[in-house]
């Protein structure tokens, strides 16, 4: 009964297309945007203000969890589209984030280069030459990341016109493995420091401090200010939604459609007029610049400082693999379950783990919380996989059907 | 000769000296069949239930940690193989009650995600149970070297070679000559008819796992006679995948194959290729030597040919 | 569309907000938060680290009832050497009363860094972490003590360079670098190649990448280059390949040098005593042949109040090591205690104790460590302390010390460390402290 569409009629064609054809979802839908960028935000800074919580656990909510769900929730995006909707695996996901992380870093510092001489003393002196003018945007960082990284994806990607299923799976390792090289071999790539780690530079978006830190003249004082998490948390939500309602709308239309048809049986898709190779190379063109931004998110909003062949290796790829699967392939919902249910479970283990087991007077070190979550985590995944093995998308959908019955029988 | 020429002909140009070629390409050949030895886990499973059995590599670790802590515990090394065994055909039963037909008829993505599943759990568990230390693993295989003709061979890997070629020459044997042997052959062909002549699906897999973690067992100790038994012999699994697309997933004959080409050729490309671009390009050599295979034969060297049609 | 998303998250984070909230830190007790990784590839490496700072931390406060009468806390939390893992944990951790962390991973140091004047929390990096970091102007919260890898590569140069009969042999001379294809690893090839320019020895690197199972390639062109000396700069299961490989091709074992973290017990024990002869640098004594730790042996653990099967890891390289991180904290925490008249030492305290840190010969030998370490005393540009550094061998059962404390190249090295810590400057808009 609280999910009728009773008295809900589609008087025009526009309606009739629309995403959210019942009014729950739409006003579902804009409770979730506003509890996100609104109450979220407002309740903790007032809890914060009030003395409920900690201004440290605020900061860990933020740059431990929101911040990484949200670029998690970017790339299970971008790899649903190539895997859930075009029917192509890939194992590569986060060479392509890395992919992404790296051109924010190469544009944020001017794409420098390195002319390097002998002086007379016979040294040898370098230096860093620009050859563009730095970028401080981050939006505008993470947006050219998502296009470089689109092209890099495409090159990747001309093998699926041969090769398919798994051995595409894990000829795409074969990007993974290469890219993450290139991280830690091309020095271009981290402008040369000695640790092949990069660090993002300060970075401001309208005037606001994004990452780093600015000192300022204030009162005659020095102040140092730092990047509030809610700007980061805001930024990425922001970006996050927009592309999000992005994919939804390529995946309901011609070009969704296509992929599908792909995925469905490629040679029959041919035979109705679907060209194969361009449809593929354009799913693995727009699930790359997803995961490139996602990869760039991660740099610039997330870690502000790694190392590229440690932060994108390949168990990266597999979790978000995992949480495509888990959150329902060809689902633009799923991707976000996903997203939160491998994001927030090993995190909730490791805080709960300890804390049950001090109910039952059991010591338990973190060495055996780290193996029973591992437990937890890979048992959770095979029953989830035996359960509902079209993932919690479909459990959403389940849930859905359940309401709109309930209390009554059918 | 232009520098250019040089760097191209980097891997061939080993052979100036002769003995070191031919050193590289047995090192080369001989690191293949160990990767043989993990890929063969792989063939085996695929064949039999389609599923991408992820989980090889941990249950190649799975297998080392339980016979390194039984001799480390003090039991004789021969019993201490047969109680691997055995707890490597108990572990069969269970991932078949627990797993195995629960997921029946469903896709092969489901499939292989389950294994990654099943690979997080296992490997937690082995070390909750052996702890996380480093363990050696001493069943006295050889140690040492000898030099023919100024070539420096290693026993260890000679053993390894030995060993493999034992190994698929009993597995043959198995699946060629014996009952349980033809009706696994009978389910890799066709699960359906297999079923319609009365093979019970369920002990077949029971049986093709309690294999495969023997060849695992095989694998573990060659590995672990290496470089001890830890955590880090589960991440040998991302060595034997390019050897299993080369060779194709269902080819017992292609996983040795793909071993010897994937040795012999990443070990030529990172000595000759290596030093002129930094090095450490073996791992993704491996791989795009695959790949390209594929291109040319999509479904591996020995797959089985893909028909489609509408 | 996303209901589900965010209730499971804001689930999960009240949960998280309940448990993780502020531990409202009792009057007299100091926390300190342990990163560790007892699971994983690195865990066998791990468990020893850990082990040494939490027995040492326990040590003091069973024998000493803590520091000036405050007693030490401490949690651990997993990380299984994992950048991300250990962000959540620095961030959940953080606001329990965190004063200095022991992040114990090169990767985890770099995230750290940025943020360390914010929070007010020092980050101590014992023989790993960011070289350039030593330079205490740019980097006030950051402590390399006692010293780097800048400085062991040197120190090994120097001490090749005496093992053939001078510095001016080593012209000529091959030297492969075989590293863990890593941040980590890659720390010393600049200045092994500076150093090469100057001195004229053959340079190779050579690159291996994680984990490091199967090394065939890498000592293959070792046969090839047959080089007069190897340093090994490894982790894990790398060096006991790296290692095993050595013996198996008959490589002089005493020509084959590890950085400090390619030299512990664990390192050598699948190729057991084939290994001996081998070499590894340092910069404190091997063995547990000292009062302190015997008394710790017999305090902590004879007592029964130890960690479970821990005993064993006693007196092991890696295990001294952790307790020397945790004296350097303790200590810091001792003379911030002296000099602010406090019992609790916050944030901004603790960097005080750790900038003037000053471990004289006298004060180890009060600890009961006489002759185990050299003095260490940083100041305010120095984070480094003075960092000599040992070489010990393996003799097939333990590690013994075989070398004088080496002094490493500073001329060479600090100029370097100030060059590359006013770029980060430069890149950051920091304003280097005057010191």
């Amino acid at each position: 009964m609280f999910y009728r569409e009773a008295g809900q009629f589609y008087t025009s064609y526009a309606k009739d297309q629309g995403i959210f054809q019942l009014r729950q979802d739409k006003y579902g839908l804009w409770g979730i945007l506003f509890i996100a960028f609104i109450v979220v935000p407002v309740g903790l800074y007032l809890m914060v203000q009030g003395g409920l919580m900690a201004a440290s656990t605020k900061d860990y909510l933020y740059n431990s969890i929101f911040l990484l769900l949200l670029v998690n929730s970017m790339a299970a995006l971008g790899l649903n589209i190539l895997t859930g909707y075009c029917g192509q695996i890939s194992l590569g996901t986060a060479a392509f984030m890395g992919v992404g992380a790296f051109t924010a870093f190469k544009f944020s510092t001017g794409l420098n280069y390195r002319i390097q001489h002998e002086d007379d003393a016979g040294e040898l002196v370098s230096q860093l030459v620009p050859l563009l003018p730095a970028i401080d945007n981050p939006i505008l960082l993470v947006l050219i990341a998502g296009a470089v990284t689109a092209v890099v994806g495409v090159i990747f990607g001309l093998p699926s016109l041969r090769i398919k299923g798994f051995y595409l799976a894990v000829a795409t390792l074969a990007a993974q493995f290469f890219l993450v090289w290139c991280f830690s071999r091309v020095e271009w790539l981290y402008d040369y420091v000695s640790s092949s780690t990069i660090q993002i530079p300060p970075l401001k978006l309208f005037g606001l401090v994004v990452t780093g830190s600015e000192t300022v003249m204030r009162d005659g004082q020095q102040v140092t200010i730092y990047p509030a998490a809610e700007t980061k948390y805001l930024i990425c939500l922001s970006l996050v939604v927009f592309f999000a309602f992005v994919a939804k709308n390529l995946v309901r239309g011609r070009i969704g459609r296509a992929w599908m048809a792909i995925r469905d049986m490629d040679i029959a898709a041919q035979l109705i007029g679907i060209r194969p190779l361009a449809t593929k190379l354009l799913a693995f063109a727009v699930s790359s610049f997803f995961c490139g931004m996602a990869g760039a998110m991660s740099l610039i909003f997330y870690l502000g400082a790694l190392e590229g062949a440690e932060a994108f290796n390949i168990n990266e790829s597999f979790s978000v693999l995992f949480m495509v699967i888990i959150g329902g392939l060809g689902s633009i919902t799923g991707s976000f379950l996903g997203a939160a249910f491998i994001t927030l479970i090993p995190i909730f283990l490791v805080v709960v783990l300890p804390w049950l087991g001090g109910q039952f007077g059991i010591p338990v070190d973190a060495a055996m919380v780290e193996h029973i979550q591992f437990m937890v985590f890979g048992s959770l995944i095979i029953i989830f996989l035996i359960m509902e093995p079209l993932g919690l998308a479909r459990l959403w959908q389940i849930g859905k059907e359940r309401l709109r019955q309930w209390p009554f029988p059918y | 000769m232009g520098e250019f020429w040089e760097f191209v002909l980097a891997p061939v140009l080993i052979f100036e000296s002769w003995q070191f070629g031919m050193e590289v390409v047995i090192s080369g050949l001989l690191a293949g069949v160990m990767y043989s030895l993990v890929a063969l886990g792989f063939v085996l499973i695929y064949k039999a239930s389609g599923m991408f059995n992820f989980a090889q590599g941990v249950l190649v670790l799975f297998a080392a940690l339980n016979l390194a802590g039984f001799i480390g515990l003090g039991i004789p090394i021969p019993l201490a193989i047969l109680l691997t065994i055995g707890i490597m055909i108990l572990f069969a039963v269970v991932v078949e009650y627990l797993i195995l037909r629960h997921l029946v008829n469903q896709e092969q993505i489901i499939l292989f995600m389950a294994t990654i599943g099943l690979a997080f759990f296992l490997s937690a568990f082995g070390e909750t149970i052996w702890g996380s230390d480093v363990k050696k693993l001493d069943i006295g295989i050889p140690q040492g070297r000898f030099e023919p003709f100024g070539i420096q061979i290693q026993y260890l890997e000679l053993t390894a070679g030995a060993v493999a070629a034992a190994l698929v020459t009993g597995l043959a044997i198995f699946f060629n000559k014996t009952k349980i042997g033809r009706a696994l052959r009978a389910v890799a062909d066709d699960h359906q008819a297999a079923l319609s002549v009365g093979i019970n699906l369920r002990t077949i897999w029971i049986i093709v796992w309690a294999v495969s973690g023997i060849v695992a067992l095989v694998a573990g100790t060659m590995w672990g006679a290496k470089s001890g038994v830890q955590f880090s012999l589960s991440e040998i699994a991302l060595k034997a995948l390019p050897v299993l697309i080369l060779g194709g997933f269902e080819s017992i004959p292609g996983a040795i194959i793909g071993g010897l080409i994937i040795g012999l050729g990443e070990k030529l490309a990172e000595v000759g290729w290596g030093p002129y671009v930094g090095g450490a390009i073996e791992d993704w050599f491996a791989y795009i030597l695959a790949m390209v295979f594929l291109v040319f034969r999509p479904q591996g060297l020995f797959g089985e040919k893909i028909i489609e049609r509408v | 569309m996303r209901l589900k998303g965010l209730t499971l998250g804001l689930a999960a984070a009240v949960a998280a907000t309940g448990i993780a909230a502020p531990a409202v830190q009792a009057a007299d007790t100091q926390y300190f938060p342990l990163f560790t990784y007892r699971t994983g590839p690195y865990a066998p490496n791990g468990i020893p680290s850990a082990n040494g700072i939490a027995d040492y931390f326990n040590y003091v406060n069973l024998k000493h009832g803590g520091v000036g009468g405050v007693k030490l806390v401490w949690e651990e939390c997993e990380t299984g050497y994992n950048t991300k893992k250990g962000v959540e944990c620095y961030e959940r951790l953080k606001g329990k009363g965190t004063t200095v962390v022991f992040p114990y991973s090169t990767g985890i140091t770099y995230k750290l860094i940025p943020n360390a004047d914010k929070d007010k929390v020092s980050i101590l990096t014992v023989g790993y972490g960011r070289t350039d970091a030593s330079d205490g102007r740019v980097f006030p919260w950051t402590f390399t003590t006692p010293t780097t890898y800048w400085s062991q590569a040197s120190a090994f140069i120097k001490y090749i360079g005496a093992q053939e009969g001078g510095m001016d042999k080593l012209k000529g001379k091959k030297i492969a670098l075989i590293y863990h294809n890593s941040a980590y690893g890659k720390e010393p090839i600049r200045t092994l190649e500076l150093l090469a320019r100057k001195l004229g020895y053959k340079l190779t690197n050579l690159a291996v990448n994680h984990p490091g199972q199967e090394q065939k390639a890498t000592w293959l062109q070792i046969r090839r280059e047959r080089p007069d000396w190897i340093l090994l700069w490894g982790w894990g299961v790398m060096n006991q390949v790296s290692i095993k490989e050595a013996t198996n091709i008959g490589f002089k074992m005493d020509r084959m040098i590890g950085v400090w973290w390619s030299g512990a017990e664990q390192d050598v024990v699948p190729t057991g005593d084939a290994a001996k002869g081998y070499k590894a640098g340092t910069f404190h004594a091997a063995g547990s042949d000292f009062p302190l730790i015997k008394d710790i042996k017999k305090v902590v653990y004879d007592a029964g109040k130890g960690i479970p099967g821990g005993d064993k890891y006693v007196g092991q390289v890696l295990w001294n090591r952790g307790m020397v991180n945790a004296i350097f904290a303790t200590e810091a925490m001792r003379a911030a205690q002296k000099k602010y008249g406090v019992k609790v030492v916050n944030g901004e305290q603790m960097r005080w104790g750790l900038e003037n840190l000053n471990i004289t010969a006298e004060r180890w030998a009060e600890l009961g460590l006489k002759g185990f370490m050299q003095p260490v005393k940083n100041t305010c540009a120095d984070h480094e302390g003075n960092g000599p550094v040992l070489i010990q061998q393996w003799d097939g059962k333990k590690w013994n010390i075989v070398s004088d404390f080496i002094t490493p190249m500073r001329e060479v090295v600090r100029p370097l460390i100030e060059k590359s810590a006013a770029a980060y400057a430069k890149k950051n808009n920091i304003t280097p402290r005057k010191c």
